[in-house]
């Protein structure tokens, strides 16, 4: 069946919606049928056309694929609806009987749901409805007819950290009007060997906070998640997931995973967090303008606790609202190279805007080492050192 | 260190401005001589506006006593507010509209203007504490911590409005410049090359 992998599976059918409207009439006959011979039934005894069809129909399916169990609660929905054109109208009647359960729709779809109509059936009296249709039904000369057969597996999510080492790869795909203005991304290189290993027929990519295309993130690396949507297969062993680890690990040179693991749905939200509240670290190649000697940037090093002003910067404010954040930097070193050049390590709060730090954003960033140094400053390089979360949990090589 | 070191390294390293923005100049604006505005456009469309070298303002030793936001009695570019991420809100400029008023000590007044279409996003309030921020140098690697930074304009009516419009033509043979009309081609500054034509020409 679709080439899933799956031990059990939810049953889901769908009936047309006039079928209530069947059901009705026959549980009103029976329901005068019973009170003449003297007994008392409530629409609860009787059993529900779909729970009779289900009950039928689960045996034989089960057989069929070869003692799969067909449960209530499953990873996996099997989905049939069925229609029958010759009886769409049986329940028309109840839109002048109950007008307002039925809502006229903004598109094209029936008016006649099955939920309004079990609302207009439970609101019209027995006796308004015995005029409008027949009791018990009439026959119908052909079956209900089945629109085809639904899968869809519940997504499985997996996580794990990534290292970018390349200082022209962005990390989602960068399109502007249709047309990708660089090749690939950290996400499809991820992604392409998770989906086939997975069989998903896409997904959904998060990660704790996010690096420019010209910064490299080294360290652990920086956590991610992501959904896979109506994966075929779900369950891999650790033996297997270490492999998938490893064959994207060989497919490109730029990235690299590790941690990788299957994780519970709340990851998703586990990222966002990491984004908001943890530190990250970072070394940056400055560069200045008005010559220097070691001892002349070894202050920066006693600096601790700074805390920033920092007005949206120009550079993401087309996306992001014009906006001041405060953003502590925790602790600074720095390591001189030559008269114009040196290192600077950082330690600072998620959110802190590094390459506006450095040169200032047109003095929108306050304090900003221009002003520090007395000197105009600019940053050559960034590479992010750490991403200090400490999710997804680490696993051994 | 010698100059010429410090020389080699403003001429190789590309600046933040050379890096992200692309400049533009619009020359005489309003018809006054050398008041040239430069219009310093982001890769994401936004822009700044700031006054070219060439600018009155940055001769003749002057010294700023006051600059003025307020340009008429209903406005005040610092009553400006966007909110949002759409940035709504922001007051709408065309070409000529004055961004601000700067008075000098030797009692000469300059205005300057938006140069281009688009919402106000932003200005400079540090101008107004340090005036003197407006008069270090402008060179085209500086980093511009503070320096003649005006404003920040916004594309228009949600649209991208190409700058197409705004550039002057340089006809260094004339020693002239014009306003070219909004169809002609613009002429494109690549770093410091048209400011010096500008220069030249001025002087």
């Amino acid at each position: 069946m679709e080439k899933y992998e799956f031990d059990s599976l939810v049953l889901s059918v769908s009936l047309p919606a006039q079928l209530c409207v069947r059901e009705h009439s026959c549980w009103l006959h029976v329901k005068k049928e019973v009170r003449e011979k003297g007994l008392l039934l409530d629409k609860d005894d009787v059993i529900p056309l779909k729970e009779a069809f289900k009950w039928i129909v689960q045996g034989p399916i089960a057989k069929e694929l070869g003692g799969v169990s067909v449960v209530t609660k499953s990873a996996l929905e099997v989905a049939v609806e069925f229609t029958h054109q010759p009886t769409d109208a049986d329940c028309h009647f109840l839109a002048s009987a109950c007008p307002d359960c039925f809502k006229p729709t903004k598109n094209k779809q029936s008016v006649f749901t099955r939920m309004a109509v079990v609302k207009a059936l439970e609101k019209i009296s027995d006796a308004k409805f015995l005029r409008l249709f027949a009791c018990p039904p009439p026959q119908p000369s052909s079956c209900c007819v089945p629109q085809g057969v639904h899968c869809l597996h519940l997504s499985v999510f997996i996580a794990g950290r990534y290292n970018k080492f390349c200082r022209s790869l962005p990390q989602t795909p960068w399109v502007i009007d249709g047309e990708r203005r660089m090749e690939s991304s950290v996400e499809e290189l991820i992604a392409a060997p998770v989906l086939s290993a997975f069989r998903a027929d896409g997904f959904n990519f998060s990660s704790s906070g996010r690096e420019d295309v010209d910064v490299r993130t080294l360290g652990n690396g920086r956590p991610f998640a992501m959904e896979l949507l109506n994966p075929h297969r779900a369950r891999l062993n650790h033996e297997e997931m270490k492999q998938l680890q490893q064959s994207i690990n060989v497919s490109s040179d730029k990235i690299r995973v590790r941690d990788l693991q299957i994780v519970s749905r709340e990851a998703m939200s586990r990222m966002k967090e990491g984004e908001e509240e943890k530190t990250k670290s970072y070394t940056a190649l400055i560069w200045t303008r008005k010559p220097i000697k070691s001892e002349d940037i070894a202050f920066i090093s006693d600096i601790k606790e700074l805390t920033l002003d920092q007005k949206t910067p120009l550079r993401v404010l087309h996306r992001r609202a014009l906006a001041v954040r405060q953003r502590v930097v925790h602790s600074m070193n720095v390591r001189f190279m030559d008269a114009h050049h040196f290192h600077l390590e950082l330690k600072t709060q998620a959110g802190t805007y590094i390459k506006e730090f450095v040169h200032g954003d047109f003095g929108r960033t306050k304090p900003n080492l221009c002003e520090l140094l007395k000197t105009d400053t600019d940053i050559l390089e960034l590479d992010v050192e750490s991403v200090d979360v400490d999710w997804p949990p680490a696993i051994p090589e | 260190m010698d100059e010429t070191e410090q020389k080699d390294t403003e001429d190789n390293a590309p600046s933040v401005i050379d890096r992200y923005y692309t400049r533009w100049y619009r020359a005489d604006m309003k018809g006054k001589p050398c008041e040239d505005h430069c219009i310093l456009q982001h890769s994401n469309r936004l822009c700044v506006v700031t006054l070219a070298e060439t600018h009155p303002i940055l001769h003749n030793g002057r010294t700023i006593k006051s600059i003025n936001y307020q340009i008429s009695d209903g406005c005040s570019r610092l009553k400006n507010k966007v909110s949002g991420k759409s940035k709504r809100g922001g007051q709408f400029l065309t070409d000529f509209a004055p961004l601000c008023r700067i008075s000098c000590t030797d009692e000469t007044e300059y205005t300057i203007y938006s140069c281009i279409r688009g919402r106000l996003l932003e200005v400079n309030e540090r101008i107004l504490e340090t005036p003197s921020l407006l008069l270090e140098k402008v060179n085209h690697y500086f980093l511009c911590n503070y320096s003649i930074i005006m404003m920040f304009t916004f594309r228009c009516h949600q649209q991208y409005v190409p700058l197409t419009h705004i550039c002057a033509s340089i006809n260094v043979n004339e020693q002239k410049f014009t306003c070219f009309n909004p169809h002609s081609h613009p002429l494109k500054a690549t770093s410091p090359s048209s400011c010096q034509s500008l220069k030249r020409a001025r002087a």
